[in-house]
């Protein structure tokens, strides 16, 4: 047997002036045939060496390595040969590639899907609701009375049977409070609606995310915890986060979260309008009228609840200077948010 | 609201950093949106004492005046037509440069050098006056700076006051949440020049008299409390120079001293008064009433408004004579000759005044206040400062006290509060004594009571009604910054995450994949059969909510042709509605539309368009992740329909009609409802172990026969060694009945290795049902 695998060894030995005169496809051929992983002719020679005799296994292992060395090399001459050979002749590498076209998703989508997964390690699960609500949902349960100046904030578009469409997402906080008892902690991506004039910074459809928590013993404390970790995740770890009083019917008490202007730092430019801070969400303690129109006991419950524009924070993300360009679905416009063909 | 700091720093008797005042207002809740220096670039203004006037000699609207300003008198050169002997004007020398960056020099105007230029208001920076010049009121010494003579250093807080906060409507409610924090106390600034403090008004239930005049509340719902004064003896003219300074810091314009006093109470209470001229009060009477059906009343900004109603008059004996809390009547309204007036300072119900000017479409600063709710307890104290205002800017005398019309007393709130409820909502112990302290400065009454504080809230506070909103000023007064940001533990929810939401994403994920792009359009459309309409759109094309969301794809389509894009994909994930009552029912899509080329251009050869196969296999892949578990694509008119086992449509594919340019390709699209019913986990198949059988077969298919019919008597003829079926190729040839398609079947046997024996037997039986069922043959070579 040892006499036949040192015939196989010469007769390998031979394959070298072959190499040398191969072609591309030749080569690729013959490195498989002589080398390959599984089937390589040398390969079984090394692979069956444990079976050889103790005294025959050495010098055969040397040889079958000394040759392994040899093909290797004339390989690699070889291929460097045909790499260097007159051009015209191979193949021009310095051809493009076939490319495949690529989408991406819309410059808010991504702001939304970032914003819900910061809150999902803070335990909020991403939940829906109705467009089309009636005024008791977008107003009355909110503790907003049709007839007080609050609802002057809403410039609401009303459907022909008395329904309207939201004005923002806090309608999902009263159904999910009838559906689901405490602990409740949800982020409610949607669009909502208003009767604004589709202008540079006016659309009368676009996103919001609503957050609500509620449970027994939230606190103020908690809410600036929830808040200032979204803020820092989203924005940036030592970014400065103010918490102001506000007003809004829902909430009491209210705040404005601003955050340093990502744009100037807070020396005051356009996009902060020179005040140092971007409003980025409202938001504050649940008012005991909401839980007492949505059927819960206000000196049991507390929370918390928050509302921003994700489509605002793309704009301030990316610099765009009109709203409408989001909604307009210009491909120029929405190729510009990665890398595509 | 504009704030003048010069005006804050005479309430809070101190002087005031404009930054941090600015700062301490915002995080109190007032937030400051703009800080604007006034009366900028008015150093080379000076006072000029006009002591001649006489007429251009070339011009009839120009006037040639003797100016003096401290040195020998000058001649100016005057285009204003109010330009006056013996009153004293802004003047701008030689030399001098005005705020908009004018330098003036020595010119000639129609043949007369003009020394200098006496200015109007607007010219100044003053104001939008552009009438006339602007005259100097005091008896100042002429050359004396301009700034000096009329008090005008001041720097403006543009300040966005709240719904709920009606108190910082004014400013001393600004000064005093300010003063809260800074530890001063606010007092009305002394008025220059007061003589007579004002009488305290008489009160009286329903109706009454003072001086003559006979006051009566017959709409109590409409007006809980009426006070009014009556003077006699002011003199209507420019008001003194430190009260038109803090008219023009807050941006309002100087009128005469009896408007400007009651427009200075407006902005220093924050509660409007009227000023009725007494001549014109038929009858001698006010009485306060609901408007009957049909009456009309001229107002103060001229315009003829019909009454209906609902809304509360001022009226006099013979009619009305105002919009209660809305606007005056031109009839009554102050005139230069006034001498007797009557000054009303009142109260109304606040969702009355929000039909009202609702109903008229007129937005005043008094209903904007009264809407959101004024002192009723406070009404006869901002009636004397009125009458002392006046008294002081416009002479006359308070002949009666005041009569105070109150039907029933406006009593302050008692509101308790327990410091554990502050505890368990601010997440941090406040003590009693800090509680006290912070209500007590903002003009809270505090009693401690048990365990509990009875909090007495002042009539300046209608919002504050309930605990939770003490307890929000207690936040508010300490700081929002005092309190920890400290993560705390917390129990996950109840609620369930919306499947559908997981949906969207892998949707998104797929699509983009294939190379299309996310697309969010406008949900409105022009309507169509099922549309839900929308009662106030803002146009026509807006008037209804979209029934699917290919036609908006199609437009952006078409707006990208229009800039040259030939090549497009677009998807999206919307919701669509349908008319119902009393809302619309919705339903989560998805669409896609694509046109153009099938690959970025290569050199390797040119990609072909996208045509309708495409979309249909897009449409299969798209219903394999998010439609009904039981829908299936099948053929329909010009495209593919999706229905559910029960025969419900899903959604289509096909190609869709645009407005296409010549060198346009086919626009193809597909759309689907998505759902989002959970599906079972896949099951994992034992890999085989046997070899497959390949075998090609061309059939020669009449016309009418589909693939799927043969493809249905193919699979059953071959039973179950038939692994899989596959068209490869479709052939129509000249002169050929029907044509041929042809088929990859791949045969195999999971228990043993097929021979080819084997597998002709089934090629054999499924040829043979293939002829007999359905008319087809195997192709001949």
């Amino acid at each position: 047997m040892p006499t036949g695998v040192r015939d196989e060894l010469v007769r390998l030995g031979a394959a070298v002036e072959e190499i040398a005169a191969a072609d591309a496809a030749r080569l690729t051929q013959l490195h498989t045939e002589l080398l390959g992983r599984k089937a390589g002719r040398l390969t079984r020679i090394m692979r069956a060496l444990p079976e050889l005799p103790p005294d025959e296994r050495r010098s055969i292992g040397q040889e079958a390595n000394a040759l392994r060395v040899r093909l290797e090399a004339a390989f690699a001459d070889r291929e460097a040969a045909l790499a260097a050979a007159v051009p015209g002749t191979g193949v021009d590498r310095t051809m493009p590639g076939r490319p495949q076209w690529r989408g991406l998703p819309h410059p808010v989508t991504v702001v939304v899907d970032e914003i819900c997964d910061i809150f999902r390690e803070l335990g909020f699960v991403r939940v829906t609701g109705p467009e089309a609500e009636t005024p008791e949902y977008n107003f009355t349960k909110l503790n907003i009375p049709l007839d007080h100046p609050a609802a002057d904030q809403h410039d609401t578009l009303w459907l022909s049977d008395g329904g309207l469409l939201r004005t923002h997402t806090s309608p999902v906080q009263a159904h999910t409070m009838e559906r689901y008892p405490p602990p409740i902690r949800i982020t409610v991506p949607g669009q909502v609606y208003r009767r604004d004039p589709f202008d540079p910074s006016h659309a009368p459809a676009f996103e919001q995310i609503e957050g609500l928590v509620v449970d027994e013993g939230v606190s103020f404390v908690d809410f600036k915890a929830g808040i200032d970790y979204f803020a820092r995740r989203f924005f940036s770890r030592d970014i400065a986060v103010r918490f102001r009083p506000s007003f809004f019917p829902f909430t009491e008490p209210s705040a404005e979260v601003d955050v340093r202007c990502t744009v100037c730092r807070g020396s005051g430019c356009s996009t902060c309008k020179g005040s140092g801070w971007l409003e980025i969400m409202g938001a504050g303690m649940v008012d005991p009228a909401v839980f007492t129109a949505c059927g819960l006991d206000p000196e049991r419950y507390t929370g918390y609840a928050f509302g921003m524009g994700p489509a605002r924070i793309a704009m301030v993300r990316h610099g765009i200077a009109d709203i409408r360009l989001l909604y307009e679905s210009d491909l120029r416009f929405l190729k510009q948010f990665g890398q595509v063909p | 609201m504009n704030v003048s700091m010069m005006w804050l720093e005479a309430m809070l008797g101190r002087s005031l950093d404009v930054r941090e005042t600015a700062e301490r207002l915002t995080m109190l809740g007032a937030a400051v949106d703009a800080v604007e220096p006034l009366f900028q670039g008015l150093d080379d203004v000076i006072v000029g004492l006009v002591e001649s006037v006489k007429k251009h000699p070339d011009a009839d609207r120009l006037s040639l005046c003797q100016v003096r300003a401290g040195g020998e008198a000058v001649e100016v050169v005057c285009g204003a037509p109010n330009v006056l002997a013996g009153v004293r004007y802004a003047y701008a020398p030689i030399g001098a440069t005005l705020p908009g960056g004018l330098t003036l020099t020595k010119r000639k105007i129609r043949g007369v050098v003009s020394n200098g230029m006496l200015c109007s208001a607007r010219e100044l920076g003053l104001g939008h006056d552009h009438e006339g010049i602007m005259p100097v009121p005091g008896d100042v010494a002429p050359g004396t700076r301009l700034v000096e003579a009329m008090s005008l250093t001041d720097t403006r807080l543009v300040v966005d006051v709240t719904p709920n906060r009606p108190d910082l409507l004014g400013h001393k409610g600004i000064a005093r949440d300010l003063g809260a924090v800074l530890g001063a106390r606010v007092k009305l600034p002394v008025v220059p020049g007061a003589t007579a403090a004002a009488q305290t008004p008489r009160r009286v239930e329903r109706e009454g008299t003072v001086d003559g005049i006979r006051v009566a509340i017959e709409d109590v719902a409409g007006c809980p409390r009426y006070v009014a004064a009556v003077i006699r003896g002011v003199t209507i003219g420019p008001s003194p120079a430190w009260l038109q300074a803090r008219l023009r810091a807050i941006g309002a314009r100087p009128i005469n001293n009896v408007v400007d006093a009651t427009n200075y109470l407006l902005h220093e209470l924050g509660q409007p008064t009227h000023a009725f001229d007494l001549r014109h009060l038929r009858g001698g009477a006010v009485i306060v009433r609901a408007a009957r059906a049909g009456e009309r009343l001229t107002t103060l900004d001229g315009a003829d408004r019909a009454l209906s109603p609902g809304m509360t008059l001022i009226c006099d004996a013979q009619g009305p004579v105002g919009v209660g809390g809305v606007m005056g009547g031109a009839n009554s309204e102050v005139r230069p000759d006034t001498t007797d007036i009557l000054l009303e300072c009142a109260a109304f119900d606040p969702r009355r005044i929000r039909t009202t000017r609702t109903a008229l479409k007129l937005s005043t600063d008094a209903s904007y206040r009264f809407e959101r709710g004024v002192d009723v307890i406070g009404l006869p104290g901002a009636l004397r400062r009125g009458v002392e205002l006046i008294l002081a800017v416009a002479g006359g005398r308070e002949v009666e006290a005041a009569i105070d019309v109150c039907p029933t007393m406006p009593a302050p709130t008692t509101v308790f509060l327990r410091p554990a409820r502050v505890e368990r909502l601010l997440g941090v112990p406040v003590p009693v004594a800090e509680l006290e302290d912070l209500l007590t400065r903002i003009g809270f009454t505090v009693v401690p009571k048990e365990d509990r504080l009875a909090v007495q809230v002042p009539g300046w506070r209608p919002d504050v009604t309930r605990e939770v909103d003490l307890i929000e000023e207690v936040a508010r007064l300490r700081g929002y910054d005092q309190f920890p940001v400290e993560m705390r533990p917390f129990r996950p929810t109840t609620v369930p995450a919306d499947p559908l939401e997981v949906l969207k994403g892998g949707l998104r994920t797929m699509l983009t994949g294939f190379g299309l792009f996310e697309a969010r359009s406008l949900p409105f459309d022009a309507g169509g059969p099922d549309a839900q309409a929308v009662r106030n759109p803002l146009s026509q094309e807006e008037g209804f909510l979209r029934v699917a969301l290919t036609p908006g794809l199609v437009r952006a389509i078409e707006r990208n042709w229009a800039v040259r894009e030939r090549d497009i994909r677009l998807f999206e994930i919307g919701t669509v509605f349908r008319a119902g009552h009393p809302v619309p029912s919705e339903t989560v899509r998805v669409a896609g539309v694509l046109t153009g080329a099938r690959h970025p251009a290569h050199w390797s050869g040119k990609a072909g368009d996208y045509d309708q196969w495409d979309v249909r296999a897009m449409l299969e892949a798209v219903v394999g992740v998010a439609g009904a578990p039981d829908a299936s694509v099948t053929p329909d008119g010009s495209g593919w329909v999706v229905r559910d086992a029960a025969g419900s449509e899903w959604g289509r594919a096909g190609i869709v009609a645009a407005d296409a340019p010549r060198w346009a390709g086919v626009v193809v699209g597909f759309e689907l409802d998505l759902d989002a019913t959970p599906r079972p986990p896949a099951r994992d198949q034992p890999l085989p172990v046997t070899p497959v059988v390949e075998r090609d077969v061309a059939l020669v298919l009449p016309a009418g026969r589909t693939a799927a019919e043969v493809e249905g008597v193919l699979r059953q003829a071959a039973g179950p060694l038939l692994e899989s079926v596959t068209i490869f190729d479709e052939f129509q040839g000249a002169g050929m009945a029907g044509r041929s398609v042809a088929w990859r079947l791949v045969f195999r046997d999971p228990a043993r290795t097929l021979t080819d024996a084997d597998v002709d037997a089934v090629i054999t039986a499924v040829l043979t049902a293939l002829k007999e069922q359905l008319d087809v043959r195997r192709r001949e070579a």
